[in-house]
Order: C-alpha cells, then sequence, then structure tokens
C-alpha cells in the first residue's frame, strides 16, 4: 500500500514501466524486497542473538553516527546521509535507533535494574544521550525526537510519571514563550514590558495562589518555590536556545506552526500546500493517481516526508481514516505483543518499538495538517527511501521474533 | 514483576488521544472547511501575466524621444533542466560556463519550481537565433517582454532608466512582482505611474499534465491590459541635443526655461550617459565603469543637484531688494574703494546701472549693508536680525534657498543663511552686517541649484513673477498638467523697480565695457549677467544668466561651465548660442561656435 503511494506521487507519464529502477517507485520495490528478504533472516536468528548482540549493534550505530559527521554527504544542511556510488544513500541514525533500542532494553532487562532508582534512570539516560549529542550535531531534531519517545517505554517501566509531565510543562511553557516573544506591553513611565516577563509574572501569581492554597504545608512551599525559579530560568534562556541553538529554517517553522508568523509562501508554504492537498481529497478522494496537487508537484518532498498528501488528496477523509486506524492498530497491537512477554528484554524492546512508530506517526502527520512542526521525519512504510524503510522492517520482524520465543522461556 | 502492567492503558490512551485530535483535525480540513478546496481550484487555474505597453516619450515638438522596442528574458524553471550540454547551452546564449552557474545557483536558491528569469532583455534578433536550438534544452523557455529605446543619446538624466524592482520595493508597493521594471530616476521614476499602464491577467485552465486547456469560464474574468500614458515633454530635442553637443568636453550644466509657462527647455548637464547603453544585456558592465572609473560622475545631475555660490549674479537680486526697501534709487552711487572686498578696475559706479554692469563689489556691500541695517533698533545686533529677516522674506520669494517643486526626483535645496542660521552659528545677537557681509555679492553661505538660478532669470524675463519649472507638458490625450504648474508665483519686488535691473543687464551684454560682450546675439536684445564662482580646488567656474530678446522673452537660460574661468569667457558665449539656436533655428556666428565646440576642460587641453 505504502509503495502504491510512491508510485502516485511520482508517477508521471514519462516512466511507464513499473519495474524501471531508475526511477523512485521502481526503487521502493527494490527496497520491499530487500526488506523483506531481511526480514525473513531476522526470523531465522535466534532469539539470544539480539539479547547477546544488542550493545555491539548499539555500538556500531553511534560509531556510524560520528563517522557520518565525518564522511557523510551534507544534504539539505545536515549531515546525516551516507551516499554510496550517488544512487544508495544510508542514514545511519536508523541503525542507532535500532541499536538503542536494544541497547536500552538489555540494559532495562537485566534483573537488578529498577527504573526507580536514580541510578538506572542516570544509566538509561546515558545510553540516550549518546546518540542524542550525536544526532544533534548533524543537525537532524527529527531522530532527536525519536529517541526521546523511548521515554514512553521507560515509562511503561516504572520510570516516575513526573518526567512525562515535565516533558509535557517543557513543552508548553516553551510554546508560550514563543508566542509571547514578540509581544510586549507599554507600561507607563517608557517601561515595555517583554513577553517573557509577561509570562514570568503570571506563572508567579499562580505560584503565589498554590502558596496560599497550601499554607499549611512548609516543605510543599520550598517545593513550589523550587519550581517557579526552574521555571524562570527555563524561560529566561528559551530566547537564547531559539535565537542561538535553533537554525533560522527551524525558527521559521515554529514560529509559523504556532502563528506567530504567517507567511504561506515562505515557510509556511511547505505545510499550505500540504493542507491544500490533502483538503482537496475531501471525503471520498480523487482516486488513484487522479490528485492534481500532488500530481503538479506542487507540495514539495511529497514523496518522502509529505506522503501524506498524496493519501488525503487521493483517498479523501476515508482513507486518511483507514490510514491513521491502522496505525492505531500497529502500535496497540505491538503493546498487546509486548504485554505478554515472559522476558523484560523482549517487553521493553517491544514498547521501544512502539515507541518508535507512535514518534514517527504523530510528528509526520501532524505536520501535513499543521499540527506539529515541519520535522523530516518519514511516515513508516509510506514514505519513499531505503534505510527507513528497512529499519521499520527490521523493527518489527524483530518484534515477531522476540514473540515467537516467549513460550520457551521462563518467566 | 509487572508491577507497572497497568500503565500500558495510559500509553494507549495518549496514542489514542493524539489519533483522534488527527482524525478530528483531517474531517475538519478534508469534509468542514471549504477554503482548501477553492486554493486547489486556484492552483489548477495559471494565471497569466499580461505585460502593458510602456508609454512612449515625446519632445515638445512631438518628436519621440523614448519608446519600446521586444526584447526576450530567457526564462529556467530549474526542476525541469534535466540532461542538457551546458557547455553547448551557455555558447548559445553567450555566458560563461562561470556565470551560468552562478546564476544558477542563485536562482535554485531562490526557487525551483517557479520560473526565473536567467538573462533578460534579449533583443529580437539575437533571440531568432537562440530560439530555434531552445527546444533541445528542457526547461528553458523565452518570454516576451520589451525594453525601453532611445531615439537619441541625449538627456539621460532627465529622461532616467528603468531598474529591475528591488525587495523593499516589492515589500512597500504590492502592484509590482519579482522581475518586474521600475522607473528608478529622472521622468521614468516622477512619472512612473502614469507610464507603467496596467497590468491585465488572463485565466488558463490546466489540466494534471500542466498542458493549458483554454480560458477559464471564456475569459470572464480576464483583465485586459491597460496601456500607460504617453507623455509630452517641454524638452526642445533639438535644443536639448545642441546643449550637449556644446557642452562636451565640459563638466556643467545648462538649464533653458521658457519664461512665460516655466516649460524646462533643456536640462543639460555634463557629464552624461547614454542610456540607450543602460538597457539590455551589456547594462551592468556600461554601469559599472561609469560608477567605478569616471571621476566626474556622470550619475551626478549637476543641473539640480551641484550647489555653487551664485556670485556676483546675486548683485541683480540685492538691487531689486535695496529698491522695493527704498534704501538705494537708480541714481544711488557709492565710493569703490577695494574695500572691504577687492574690484577689478572700472569707472567709478555712480549709479545702480553702473554698479551693475561693472558688477562692482563694494557698492553692493554698501547697499546691502542699507538693506541689513535699516537703523530701526539702536543696537546693531537687533537691527542686523530685523534687516536680516525682511531680506530672507524677499531672497525665498525668488525661489531660492528651498526646493522648487519640480517633476523631478531629485533636487538640492541651495542654502540661504537667514537668522535662525547666523543665531546658530555665531550665537544670538552676536552678529550684525560687518559678520555677514559676504552675502551682500553672492560668496560666503550662501548656495544655489543651476535650476533655481534659471528659475531667477525667468524671474527677471517677467519682470517679477515664475511658474515652478517643469518637464511635463501633458499626460496621455487630453493636455493637463498638474495644478501646480499653473499656478502664478510673485515676487515680493514690484515690477516698476525691475526695469532698472534689466537695463543694467542689457548694458552688460551690449555696452562696450560689458563683462558679456560674447554674448550678444545679431538683431536680438539680450539681457544677461555673469558671475564667476570661486571655486577653491581649482579654475574658477564661469556663469551666466541670460533671457532673450528683452521685451517679451522667449527663453531664459544659465549656463554652469566649471574650472574654466571667468562669466564671459566661456558660459556667456555658449548661452547666446542656445538662444539663438532656439530662436532663430541657427548659427549665424560659427566662429564663436567652432571655439566653444572645441574648448575642453577636462582633458587638460586650453583653447583661448
Amino acid at each position: 500500500m505504502g509503495w502504491l503511494n510512491i508510485y502516485a506521487a511520482t508517477y508521471s507519464e514519462d516512466h511507464q514501466s513499473l519495474f524501471d529502477f531508475s526511477q523512485s517507485y521502481g526503487k521502493q520495490l527494490l527496497w520491499i524486497g530487500t526488506a523483506l528478504g531481511l526480514g525473513l533472516v531476522i526470523l531465522m536468528l535466534e532469539e539470544r542473538f539480539f539479547s547477546t548482540f544488542s550493545n555491539l549493534i548499539y555500538f556500531g550505530g553511534v560509531l556510524l553516527l560520528i563517522a557520518v559527521l565525518i564522511f557523510g554527504k551534507e544534504i539539505k544542511g545536515a549531515k546525516s546521509w551516507f551516499v554510496i556510488a550517488n544512487t544508495i544513500s544510508l542514514q545511519p541514525s536508523e541503525i542507532a535507533k535500532y541499536g538503542t533500542a536494544l541497547a536500552l532494553s538489555k540494559f532495562v532487562g537485566e534483573y537488578n535494574v529498577k527504573m526507580q532508582s536514580f541510578k538506572s534512570q542516570f544509566q538509561a539516560a546515558a545510553i540516550l544521550i549518546i546518540p542524542i549529542i550525536l544526532i544533534l550535531l548533524q543537525p537532524d531534531p527529527g531522530s532527536v525526537l525519536v529517541f526521546c519517545s523511548f521515554i514512553f517505554a521507560m515509562y511503561r517501566e516504572g520510570l516516575s510519571g513526573n518526567i512525562l509531565l515535565i516533558g509535557l510543562g517543557a513543552i508548553v511553557l516553551f510554546m508560550l514563550a514563543i508566542i509571547l516573544r514578540v509581544s510586549s506591553i507599554d507600561l507607563p513611565f517608557e517601561l515595555i514590558l517583554d513577553g517573557k516577563y509577561i509570562l514570568i509574572i503570571a506563572l508567579t501569581a499562580i505560584a503565589g495562589i498554590v502558596f496560599w492554597l497550601i499554607k499549611n504545608y512548609k516543605q510543599a512551599k520550598f517545593i513550589v518555590f523550587g519550581v517557579l525559579l526552574i521555571c524562570i530560568g527555563y524561560i529566561m534562556s528559551i530566547d537564547y536556545i531559539f535565537e542561538n541553538v535553533l537554525k533560522s529554517h527551524h525558527q521559521d517553522r515554529i514560529n509559523d506552526l504556532l502563528g506567530v508568523t504567517f507567511d504561506p509562501s515562505g515557510a509556511g508554504y511547505n505545510v499550505n500546500q500540504s493542507k491544500i492537498a490533502i483538503g482537496s481529497g475531501g471525503f471520498y478522494g480523487k482516486g488513484f493517481l487522479q490528485g492534481t496537487q500532488t500530481k503538479l508537484d506542487f507540495v514539495p518532498e511529497q514523496s518522502t516526508d509529505f506522503i501524506f498528501c498524496t493519501i488525503g488528496e487521493e483517498w479523501g477523509f476515508i482513507g486518511s481514516f483507514v490510514v491513521i486506524s491502522l496505525f492505531m492498530f500497529l502500535i496497540i497491537k505491538i503493546i498487546t505483543i509486548a504485554e505478554r512477554q515472559k522476558a523484560k528484554f523482549s517487553r521493553v524492546f517491544c514498547y521501544c518499538a512502539a515507541s518508535i512508530f507512535f514518534l514517527h506517526f504523530m510528528i509526520n502527520l501532524g505536520m501535513t495538517i499543521g499540527l506539529a512542526p515541519v520535522i523530516g521525519i518519514p511516515l513508516p512504510f509510506f514514505s519513499y527511501g531505503g534505510s527507513s524503510l528497512w529499519s521499520f522492517t527490521i523493527l518489527i520482524f524483530t518484534v515477531i521474533r522476540l514473540d515467537s520465543e516467549r513460550k520457551y522461556l521462563l518467566g | 514483576m509487572n508491577d507497572y502492567q497497568d500503565r500500558r492503558y495510559i500509553l494507549i490512551a495518549i496514542f489514542l488521544v493524539v489519533a483522534i485530535t488527527y482524525i478530528f483535525r483531517l474531517f475538519y480540513i478534508q469534509v468542514i472547511d471549504d477554503s482548501y478546496k477553492l486554493s486547489a481550484n486556484n492552483l489548477a487555474l495559471k494565471h497569466v501575466t499580461l505585460y502593458p505597453p510602456r508609454g512612449l516619450i515625446y519632445d515638445r515638438n512631438n518628436k519621440l524621444l523614448v519608446y519600446n522596442e521586444a526584447a526576450y528574458n530567457l526564462m529556467v524553471i530549474p526542476r525541469e533542466v534535466k540532461n542538457i550540454d551546458t557547455n553547448e547551452f551557455c555558447k548559445l546564449i553567450n555566458l560563461t560556463r562561470e556565470e551560468f552557474d552562478k546564476r544558477m545557483v542563485k536562482i535554485r536558491k531562490h526557487s525551483t519550481r517557479k520560473a526565473s528569469v536567467i538573462s533578460e532583455s534579449i533583443t529580437a534578433e539575437e533571440w531568432s537565433k537562440i530560439v530555434e536550438s531552445l527546444s533541445q534544452f528542457n526547461g528553458f523557455y523565452g518570454e516576451e517582454r520589451t525594453v525601453r529605446k532611445y531615439s537619441s543619446s541625449m538627456a539621460g538624466h532627465a529622461l532616467g532608466y528603468l531598474n529591475e524592482v528591488s525587495p523593499s520595493i516589492l515589500d512597500r508597493l504590492p502592484y509590482y512582482q519579482r522581475g518586474d521594471k521600475i522607473g528608478a530616476s529622472g521622468i521614468e521614476k516622477q512619472y512612473e505611474k502614469e507610464l507603467r499602464g496596467t497590468r491585465g491577467i488572463a485565466i488558463k485552465m490546466r489540466d494534471n499534465h500542466m498542458r493549458i486547456k483554454g480560458s477559464y469560464k471564456g475569459g470572464k474574468y480576464d483583465t485586459i491590459p491597460k496601456a500607460g500614458f504617453e507623455i509630452k515633454l517641454t524638452l526642445d530635442g533639438n535644443l536639448q541635443a545642441y546643449g550637449e553637443r556644446l557642452m562636451q568636453n565640459k563638466t556643467g550644466s545648462i538649464v533653458a526655461i521658457e519664461p512665460s509657462t516655466g516649460e524646462i527647455l533643456a536640462l543639460v548637464t555634463s557629464p552624461s550617459y547614454d542610456p540607450n547603453k543602460l538597457v539590455g544585456r551589456g547594462r551592468s558592465e556600461y554601469y559599472n565603469s561609469i560608477s567605478n572609473n569616471d571621476s566626474l560622475s556622470p550619475w551626478f545631475n549637476r543641473a539640480l543637484e551641484a550647489q555653487y555660490p551664485p556670485g556676483s549674479i546675486f548683485k541683480l537680486v540685492q538691487a531689486l531688494i535695496g529698491l522695493e526697501e527704498g534704501v538705494i534709487k537708480k541714481s544711488t552711487g557709492f565710493i569703490c574703494d577695494k574695500k572691504p572686498m577687492n574690484c577689478h578696475n572700472h569707472p567709478a559706479p555712480t549709479n545702480l546701472l553702473k554698479a551693475i554692469q561693472f558688477s562692482c563689489n563694494p557698492y553692493f556691500h554698501d547697499a546691502v549693508k542699507l538693506i541689513i541695517q535699516q537703523g530701526k533698533s539702536r543696537s546693531i545686533f537687533t537691527d542686523s536680525q530685523l534687516g536680516l529677516a525682511k531680506w530672507e522674506n524677499h531672497i525665498a520669494s525668488f525661489g531660492l534657498g528651498h526646493k522648487l517643486d519640480v517633476d523631478f526626483p531629485l533636487m538640492k535645496s541651495g542654502n540661504i543663511p537667514g537668522v535662525d542660521f547666523y543665531n546658530k552659528l555665531y550665537g544670538k545677537r552676536r552678529w550684525a552686517y560687518s559678520t555677514i557681509y559676504s552675502l551682500s555679492i553672492g560668496q560666503g553661505e550662501v548656495l544655489v541649484v543651476p535650476l533655481q538660478m534659471a528659475n531667477l532669470a525667468a524671474i527677471f524675463a517677467n519682470r517679477g513673477y515664475y511658474y515652478t519649472p517643469h518637464l511635463i507638458k501633458s499626460i496621455g490625450k487630453n493636455d493637463s498638467i498638474p495644478e501646480k504648474y499653473l499656478v502664478k508665483n510673485e515676487t515680493t519686488v514690484a515690477t516698476e523697480h525691475y526695469d532698472a535691473v534689466i537695463d543694467a543687464m542689457q548694458q552688460v551684454v551690449e555696452a562696450d565695457h560689458g563683462t558679456a560682450r560674447s554674448g550678444r546675439i545679431d538683431s536680438v536684445e539680450v539681457c544677461g549677467k555673469t558671475g564667476t564662482v570661486q571655486n577653491p580646488h581649482g579654475e574658477d567656474h564661469s556663469v551666466f544668466m541670460a533671457f532673450a530678446p528683452k521685451n517679451n522673452p522667449e527663453i531664459s537660460i544659465i549656463v554652469y561651465v566649471e574650472n574654466s574661468g571667468f562669466g564671459g569667457t566661456w558660459a556667456a558665449p555658449i548661452a547666446s548660442l542656445m538662444m539663438e539656436q532656439y530662436l532663430k533655428g541657427g548659427i549665424t556666428d560659427t566662429l564663436k561656435e567652432e571655439r566653444i565646440l572645441a574648448a575642453d576642460f577636462i582633458h587638460g587641453i586650453n583653447i583661448k
């Protein structure tokens, strides 16, 4: 199904042969074939292989990440690809993703590791941080987010739920700070109140109310006060991070998403075109190969990051609904599989896989409909690209392989 | 061991919330909201811009000065460029490989799917050679546009040129699109709105293979482009061309005005540039060669931007103010003791006429002292302030010290030092006439631009009023010009006082001792006044102001020749030739003409 979409996205009259390997849909067919072959290989491996070689794969992935920084080819401002002989390109972060999932599963799977303890948390974080830093250097924010998704798996294994809440809080504060960045209030005496101070004053007020409500708990007061200080520090640093760490096109995209700026022909061009393409699909869609928006190449990157436009335009709301349902079915299925694992290693790995799928799904779809920032990240099994297809196939088949092993293991 | 088993439901719930949000969002944009469907419609329609022809420009005698010629822009859509022989292509379009690559990089940066200009203003002749083989090169096509053409190389500054619109203009003026041309100087800039016309749009339908399938709804929503208005200028093409010829190898300017209307007959600035070389493919080379290599800065429009001290010509205005204020009479005489300013040897200035004729410095020092210090106050400081305020008011009515509302984008205002000026310079009540007397003979801080001086000549010709100088004679079919050019501006000096000064101006040219004997024209009564602008950097600037004939004047003129010496030597004969050309349509004194044409103050060859 994914392949048919790439075919539709890049379809043009000049190339009639389905198996013309110079065309991307032809190439993708080749990728699908090899991916299936790879799947078979994985099915034939012993379960023990994954846990034994997990650290090796992890370090291999990390080495490749270092290598790509040195030898990689710069595509669209990020050094994240190896290009072999001009035709095949490989993204090592995909391998690192797999390796990290394995290594993390192995670590958490060890009997003496408890995610509640600070030491374990620290060690798990270390496993994550190394590849994240290397990918940040490329830079490739999409893949970084995928690594962050492992927090979901950690949460299942006992990581405090507060971490998720803090993460959510950080995102909300970040969005508020960016939205308020451009606004200011003029006060008398020629004082100008910047957006970030408005936010800080609002937070302080909230803290004050909480203070008043919990006047009898001295300890809680300290915590509230501490949280407030951290929040203020965070807000003060957002400006700096936004201006100096993020690249300008990322700034533009975030501004566009949050409605700070509106520029349908500049930073917002992709998203606007994408929404038009999806919106024009209507309820039933225009039919296979009938999309005009995607056919006329109005949507950039439509065979990779914006592949969902083709679905939206040609298959309409029904098609979109089916695709989303399929993804949800897949993710929930993986979670169900995870829960029936007896080995902790297998369970954690399945959760990691589910998290990866979810994050790709959330960001990729979200950006095509204007709900998430535009970050180059493929839609599993739909987007054109060998590395990602391979890596998703490997993930799925590893899950299947681990699952088939469960009856031979003791809890 | 599965202490946290229930957490799976929380995770599934999070995932489902996101999925359901997305489904709602999709339902909204795909089913409920119509705006995206409409947008999609727009995209399947192609809007083809129809460019209007830019208005033609004529001179006062209906001689065509500026017209349009077909030219082609070579366009490229980078993503459609496939499998081309780049070297072959560069040869075809006459670009070096490096230049081609450089432009492609820039274009790709802008957009790979939108068409951009890769080579502009290719002439029809060149285009015919390119177009035959263009089909071999995917992604390139031609777009017909027009370029400005000039019937001669004259009046470059007055006519102006076009530029591609800059990003800042694109931001400010939504009418313009990337790649459009806009008037960047001169008449082209001043009357851009009238000249450009209005673009039209034809809406074509496209199928999903980009093929155009005819007009959208039978052309119901198409708009026809409206051609730009024709503009007729007040310039006299022959006179302008002649003026530029006379000024060859000289720096300076000539401005000639028809006194009865304020119409500018000639606006010569030298050196100038050839407007024809500022269009088409040699443009940037020519532009750079002028900008970088020419120390005489041909971009500088001396007629409106150069500010000089007025020199002796200013004495005429002083005389008029003196008469109006009643502090001198025609018969007033002073002694020329060569103090406090030096003077040349001349008969005694026993009356105003002689003083003007001999351009006596001490005479005007004394006369202006009577204007500035009229004895209305006991303190000479207060007295000077009262007097100068009055004087300032008179001077302003002569169109000096401020910009004239000419229809030209650039003009300097000159400088007339007044009460505020000296208060700032010396402090309040710390100056008197003895501090500022150099203004009496048009030196010191006084500055004027040639156009103001030509206007001054018109004021004398009219005996006391002027119409704001302008270049526009008519726009489009009707003869209407802006109201402001039909307003009579009166000076503060009564008409009867002018006769005395004008008689003196005639003597300057006609009398045996006059300083401008070289300004005479056979059988025409010429009135004029020479000026010599002291130039600390080299030879003085030669200036002559005149009008003719004395009764019912038809032309008033100012001539500046930089670094050439006395006003009578060079500026006066040039002015007389210009006036004779205009009044009689030809030259009788060919010797005079030859001498002027041969003179060269640029390359260091001096012919006396």
